[in-house]
């Protein structure tokens, strides 16, 4: 596993606390997609199974007080980020308790206690809206950095590029963290993007620019570790790119015609779970038991916050005068 | 009381000088606007960034998408933005951040997120500039639920309805328009905010209510002369505020005149007085003494040829035909 030689190796809790956060989306996406097959739930899902390494690395060297835009598929960001599933599952179901009150469901979740300050589903468009959250902290003198989550088709569309030279020009606290799961949609990555490496972008913009193998968490630890800490240091904005694989194609349903069978099995093949969880284990960082536990533990929040978002009541009709302007638009 | 004599470009200085003064929540961002870059195009935003700093006044490069996202996102962070959006047109570059993310933001989220941005814009034919620096697109604005478009036609106004922009919860798109940007006007020094969403009575009369907004006020109240020696007694209406717009203030004047006409530089098909005249319709069908009537710009793109471009613009004497006509 890569390290960058200048960032201080992840301690054993770090590891772990990376491994939690990753079972947690894990997990938690099982869950979703089988509540949606049952039918009990009723949602265009974008799944981000095989992606788990990079938001929950990442968001290990988060505070509450950090805050990311996400994009549709953003669900394990947001996880990763520690939102809490009872109004996420409220949410996706379209529920009171959601966390917008059922007026957003899965691709506008927000919970800004949780730092999760916007999720889109236009794609690039995290990455504008990032830059006047970190230009907000430099106002307020904060260290507090501000991540832009995208996918690699998003590096094509205008807003990155707006978004990358104007964060260079102003040095603002902001990671852009492109998520390259080789797919643009169906389109493979080669034949939408004009580069072999999207980091290479990061030289027309005076910024660093990383490719990792974003299903690995010490490659993952060491890059998030430099960005961010540029990032506090008041240095400048960063743009990684982290090179993973989404197991349930574009949108689940999906029926993946744009690859070959033989290439999605070698893909999942490398699934970074249970590696990682090896790995701890063999290194002494935890035990069969622990782990065990842990994911017994996460089970039981899950299912919770299952029950409790299905449970949950319909929003009243009068929701759609609320909320278009502060003052209720009147009947 | 004291006042100084402005035009309305100067009001908008004056505006933004005052609510950068009185909360330090109030940032401005656009292309050219700080004083290095010669304070605007316009001289709208000159000496803010010498009086309050370069942090708080930022000069941005020619990306509208990044100017408008870096307003909101500073907006959820508790700033004000006001952000030059340099010519209406180019809000066409930053569509997906004003139409998808300001105006949806707080919707979206159950009222957890909050835009309080102004978007200062300018527009309007009348100087040659043809197709793609001069329509008046507030019918877009108006059309997407979330956003406030306001339209002043006069100093006193575009200062007064800019500080409520600023102050105001939600995003604004406050529209300059040419036509209204050069006829100065006493206004106070201590000028209290306009309410959002609240007309202006121009004139008061009994025969006729036109209902107007923005540089069309101006063309509105060059025909008032001419209808007056005609023995008509026209209601002139500023709007002022397009969406939300007082219906309130329209339905109570052609309640007691019976007939209605909007004047709009907006192009007519499919432009925002077809709004206000089918709630006019519906709301005082049995009362009207006539058809409300519209004027807007033909369905034609802003021409450059000065022929053409007077042309485009609906006219004092346009207005006066019309007008008269409904009293025949």
């Amino acid at each position: 596993m890569a390290e960058l030689s200048n960032a201080p190796a992840p301690t054993p809790d770090q590891l772990v606390d990376i491994y939690r956060r990753m079972i947690r989306i894990e997990r938690n996406d099982d869950a979703i997609r089988k509540t949606i097959r049952l039918g009990r739930l009723v949602m265009p899902y974008y799944s981000a199974r095989g992606q788990e390494v990079i938001p929950a690395t990442l968001s290990s060297l988060m505070t509450d007080d950090d805050k990311i835009c996400t994009i549709y598929r953003g669900i394990h960001d947001m996880v990763a980020k520690d939102m809490p599933l009872r109004p996420l599952w409220a949410e996706i179901a379209g529920r009171v308790d959601g966390t917008c009150k059922g007026k957003g469901g899965p691709m506008h979740l927000t919970h800004p206690e949780s730092g999760v300050m916007v999720t889109t589903g236009i794609v690039g468009s995290s990455m504008p809206i990032a830059n006047g959250l970190a230009w907000a902290a430099k106002l307020d003198g904060s260290k507090r950095v501000t991540i832009a989550y995208f996918g690699d088709g998003a590096s094509n569309i205008g807003a990155f590029h707006e978004s990358l030279n104007l964060a260079s020009v102003w040095k603002l606290p902001v990671i852009f963290v492109c998520q390259n799961n080789g797919f643009a949609e169906h389109t493979r990555y080669e034949n939408g993007t004009s580069v072999d490496f999207i980091a290479k972008r990061a030289i027309g913009y005076g910024m660093p620019g990383h490719t990792v193998d974003g299903n690995d968490p010490l490659a993952m630890f060491a890059a998030a570790h430099e960005a961010i800490t540029r990032a506090r240091e008041g240095e400048g904005p960063t743009l990684l790119e982290c090179k993973t694989f989404r197991f349930h194609g574009h949108v689940l349903g999906d029926d993946d015609k744009y690859m070959t069978k033989e290439e999605k099995a070698a893909a999942i093949a490398k699934d970074p779970l249970p590696a990682f969880k090896t790995w701890l284990v063999e290194q002494g960082h935890a035990t069969e038991e622990s782990l065990a536990a842990m994911q017994a533990t996460i089970e039981a929040e899950i299912e919770d916050a299952q029950e409790f978002g299905l449970a949950s009541p319909l929003p009243s009709v009068d929701e759609l005068r609320r909320d278009v302007f502060a003052q209720e638009i009147p009947a | 009381m004291s006042a100084k004599k402005m035009n309305s470009l100067q009001a908008v200085n004056a505006a933004l000088h005052q609510a950068m003064a009185e909360d330090d929540k109030v940032i401005v961002l656009g292309e050219d606007i700080a004083d290095r870059e010669g304070g605007g195009v316009t001289g709208a935003t000159a000496g803010l960034s010498t009086k309050f700093g370069d942090d708080r006044v930022k000069s941005t490069p020619i990306s509208e998408q990044a100017i408008i996202g870096a307003a909101i996102g500073a907006a959820l962070a508790g700033y004000k933005p006001v952000a030059e959006i340099m010519l209406m047109n180019f809000t066409a570059v930053a569509m997906d951040m004003i139409f998808n993310h300001a105006a949806k933001l707080r919707f979206m989220s159950g009222g957890q997120s909050t835009v309080p941005i102004t978007i200062r814009t300018l527009t309007g034919a009348g100087w040659q500039t043809a197709g793609q620096h001069a329509d008046h697109l507030e019918g877009w604005f108006a059309h997407t639920a979330g956003i406030k478009v306001v339209a002043p036609s006069n100093p006193v106004d575009y200062k007064g309805l800019l500080l409520s922009c600023i102050q105001d919860p939600d995003p604004c798109i406050f529209i300059e328009s040419a036509g209204s940007l050069f006829i100065p006007a006493d206004v106070p020094d201590d000028l209290a905010p306009i309410p959002l969403g609240k007309a202006r009575v121009v004139q008061e009369g009994s025969d006729v209510t036109i209902i107007s907004w923005s540089s069309q006020v101006i063309r509105c109240q060059q025909a008032l002369a001419p209808l007056a020696e005609a023995g008509i007694s026209v209601e002139l209406i500023d709007l002022r505020t397009v969406s939300p717009w007082d219906k309130e203030a329209v339905l109570a004047s052609v309640t007691k005149t019976g007939r209605a006409v909007i004047a709009h530089e907006a192009v007519r098909h499919f432009g925002p007085g077809g709004e206000i005249a089918s709630t006019i319709s519906e709301e005082l069908f049995g009362q009207l003494k006539a058809p409300v009537r519209r004027l807007g710009a033909p369905y034609s793109p802003v021409p450059f040829a000065k022929v053409l471009e007077d042309a485009y613009i609906v006219s004092p004497d346009q207005v006066v035909e019309t007008v008269k006509a409904l009293m025949a």
